[in-house]
């Protein structure tokens, strides 16, 4: 049966059959406009990323470091919605890319869960990814993303951390549908110069205990460093550095320059990691 | 839901409020804090060395003044004042912090963090590290820097690095993002010194039951003084943790109305304001479920209060849950109120209360006249006022614009060390 989250799972098994990672690419809504944002991440798609995440704005972005903060802050300070951030996923959804949204919890809740989930489906997405709802908050109202995922097909990708436990993890993943996301150094979102054997660590400690595709996120920014996580990981999302593409282009047009250079680099990266 | 006094549950949970609604990284930390503060909660060695600082250093039990002059004001109730204003660092804040700090030593950690709006936790935090031995980092929004200069050098006196956070609005909230993000990266050997009762799982039971013992001795010294319990409990609610320090002794004595006066600002119509009651709704923000100033897409809104210690868009989840309940009443005081009851206590009782606590004698005010001259108020006084005289000068324009500025331009032109007149 095809359900949302199928065509997530469809690009993950097809990248598996090539003997790669996918590479999974974060940008915000509404950044630097609604359509501005579509089109950096269709660059993404261009460029070759296999899966899209769209970040929804949120004024507390506790799991975020500088250089998201900044271009979220100025979405929310253009007034962007989360209309908006489903007008962004059917505009990339189009290009037939599978495509998240990752979000802070308090703004699904308050425009309603299932409401969301439904508008979801209907704009083309595949799912959600929520870093400060944990399986523990998702099973109960009126936070029942469990409920709502279930009953719409939709993903669900829950964060593993090197300090959660063993029970967590398979706990974790047992919850997750469409991958798990492997958050591998301790901190918040931002580029780093090397990647830390953390997670290599970490995504061995998640096979040990589920089959289902690891994907592994914080701080990659480029093609050698996506290939060292592609090497043992089922994909590479990159957030902060396409981020930066973003903020430091000239004008928006320089923007998506950089956007699919970024991408092809990387994307030319997780296809040598094995 | 109907009432219980016995909450959270295991999983933190007060009714539908509460909970952990944090990163994943950070689960492992909450766990382990949990445990040591369940284990500390039945050790005796613990608990009384707890006892012993409060007694030696902060100087406890504080004293309850009843408050004659005052209480003509408050349709001739009798007024009875916790005193956490006498307590050293100048508020209930340090109830917490020792606790926490204590716990800190026994996890085998080295190095505490808090966040700090008014800066009065900032400052208890700073001062427990010191005795401790402790390293101490505390996050304090840059417009508060501005406001609250002394506080931070008195932060620095002790020892501390005061970070000033420049994200969002510049206040309390992102500085308690920023709190956050420091733990995240360093949880290892770091521990979050939260300064009131919200936050995820186990930082709003655990900091409320660190602060009881303010209405546990108030309860004994009312009693003591007037044979009975009093007919109601009065107290400010910013995060809510000196209110929820002298309700929990009550909570159980269905005859004890308790009352939480927030902050209404310019008036809860003006939209500046931090009655999260009156003018929020449920939602999630900074780790837990309770009442949050937000807009219809959830994003948090900015929080208004001439008190920085009440200028907070969201509330302890266990306030959220008296609140629905009805067991305690929760009503607005403008910031005009609050100062109004502020100069009252001045000059009635010879105490300057914090603006803060002045919410709560507003409240009292209101309450006495409701509740009429028979019966016995117990009021909060949470901490005084000498942080405020800047403020409060200024509001009731007892210094001219002119004096302040040849009284700050004495100040930047003036030797240091000439500047006690003592030579150092």
């Amino acid at each position: 049966m095809t359900t949302p989250v199928s065509r997530l799972d469809d690009t993950l098994a097809a990248a598996r059959a090539e003997n790669r990672a996918v590479l999974v690419g974060y940008l915000p809504a509404g950044y630097p406009s609604v359509q501005g944002g579509i089109d950096a991440m269709v660059a993404m798609v261009r460029g070759g990323v296999d899966v899209v995440e769209i970040g929804l704005p949120y004024s507390d972005p506790l799991m975020d470091g500088p250089v998201i903060q900044r271009a979220v802050e100025a979405a929310l300070q253009r007034g962007t919605t989360t209309d908006d951030v489903l007008t962004t996923v059917r505009g990339v959804a189009a290009t037939g890319a599978p495509t998240l949204v990752m979000t802070y919890w308090n703004p699904i809740e308050r425009y309603g869960v299932r409401r969301f989930a439904d508008a979801m489906v209907e704009a083309g997405g595949a799912g959600l990814i929520t870093p400060d709802l944990t399986p523990d908050e998702a099973g109960t109202e009126p936070s029942d993303w469990l409920g709502a995922s279930d009953a719409t097909g939709l993903g669900r990708v829950f964060l593993v951390a090197p300090s959660s436990t063993e029970d967590r993890i398979r706990w974790t993943a047992e919850q997750c549908r469409g991958f798990i996301y492997a958050a591998s150094t301790m901190g918040v979102t931002g580029t780093r110069t090397s990647v830390s054997d953390a997670a290599g660590t970490l995504v061995r400690r998640v096979r040990a205990v589920s089959d289902r595709p690891v994907c592994v996120g914080l701080g990659v920014s480029n093609g050698d460093q996506a290939a060292e996580v592609a090497a043992f990981a089922d994909g590479v999302i990159v957030g902060s550095a396409f981020v930066r593409a973003v903020l430091d282009a000239a004008s928006p047009e320089e923007g998506l320059v950089a956007v699919e250079k970024l991408a092809a680099d990387l994307a030319d990266g997780v296809r040598r990691g094995r | 839901m109907t009432y219980s006094s016995d909450v959270p549950d295991a999983r933190g949970h007060f009714g539908t409020y509460g909970g952990r609604f944090v990163p994943e990284a950070l689960v492992a930390a909450l766990d382990e804090l949990t445990a040591a503060y369940e284990k500390c909660r039945h050790d005796q060695a613990f608990q009384a060395e707890l006892a012993g600082l409060h007694a030696s250093y902060t100087g406890r039990p504080s004293p309850v003044t009843d408050a004659r002059r005052f209480a003509e004001h408050a349709g001739g109730a009798r007024v009875l004042l916790k005193r956490e204003d006498l307590n050293h660092t100048g508020s209930h804040k340090i109830n917490n912090v020792l606790g926490q700090a204590l716990l800190t030593r026994d996890m085998g950690k080295t190095r505490v963090i808090a966040e700090t709006g008014a800066g009065q936790h900032g400052v208890a935090t700073a001062t427990a590290a010191a005795l401790l031995g402790l390293e101490c980092v505390v996050y304090m929004g840059a417009e508060d820097t501005r406001r609250q200069a002394l506080n931070v050098a008195r932060m620095r006196l002790l020892g501390a690095e005061v970070v000033a956070v420049e994200a969002g609005s510049q206040t309390l909230k992102d500085a308690i993002n920023e709190a956050m993000r420091d733990w995240v990266t360093n949880v290892d050997r770091t521990h979050y010194i939260l300064g009131t009762v919200t936050g995820p799982h186990p930082f709003p039971a655990m900091v409320r039951d660190f602060q009881r013992i303010i209405g546990d001795e108030a309860k004994q010294q009312v009693l003591e003084l007037t044979g009975g319990l009093p007919d109601a409990v009065v107290a400010c609610v910013g995060g809510g943790s000196n209110a929820m320090g002298i309700f929990t002794a009550f909570l159980d004595d269905p005859g004890v109305r308790l009352y939480g006066f927030e902050a209404g600002g310019e008036g809860v119509d003006s939209g500046r304001h931090a009655a999260r009651m009156a003018g929020g709704s449920p939602g999630v923000l900074h780790g837990t479920r309770t009442y949050v100033l937000q807009d219809e897409m959830g994003q948090t809104l900015p929080s208004h209060s001439i008190s920085a210690g009440l200028d907070y868009p969201g509330v302890g989840p266990q306030h959220a849950y008296l609140h629905d309940t009805g067991r305690a009443t929760y009503a607005p005081i403008t910031d005009t109120e609050a100062m109004d009851a502020f100069a009252l206590l001045c000059r009635t009782e010879g105490i300057i209360p914090a603006i803060e606590s002045a919410h709560a004698l507003a409240g009292a005010m209101k309450v006495g006249r409701e509740l009429g001259p028979d019966v016995t108020l117990l009021v909060n006084l949470s901490g005084r006022g000498d942080k405020d005289v800047d403020t409060a000068a200024k509001w009731f324009d007892v210094v001219s614009d002119e004096e302040l500025v040849q009284s700050a331009t004495a100040v930047v032109e003036q030797d240091p060390q000439d500047a006690s007149g003592e030579g150092w």
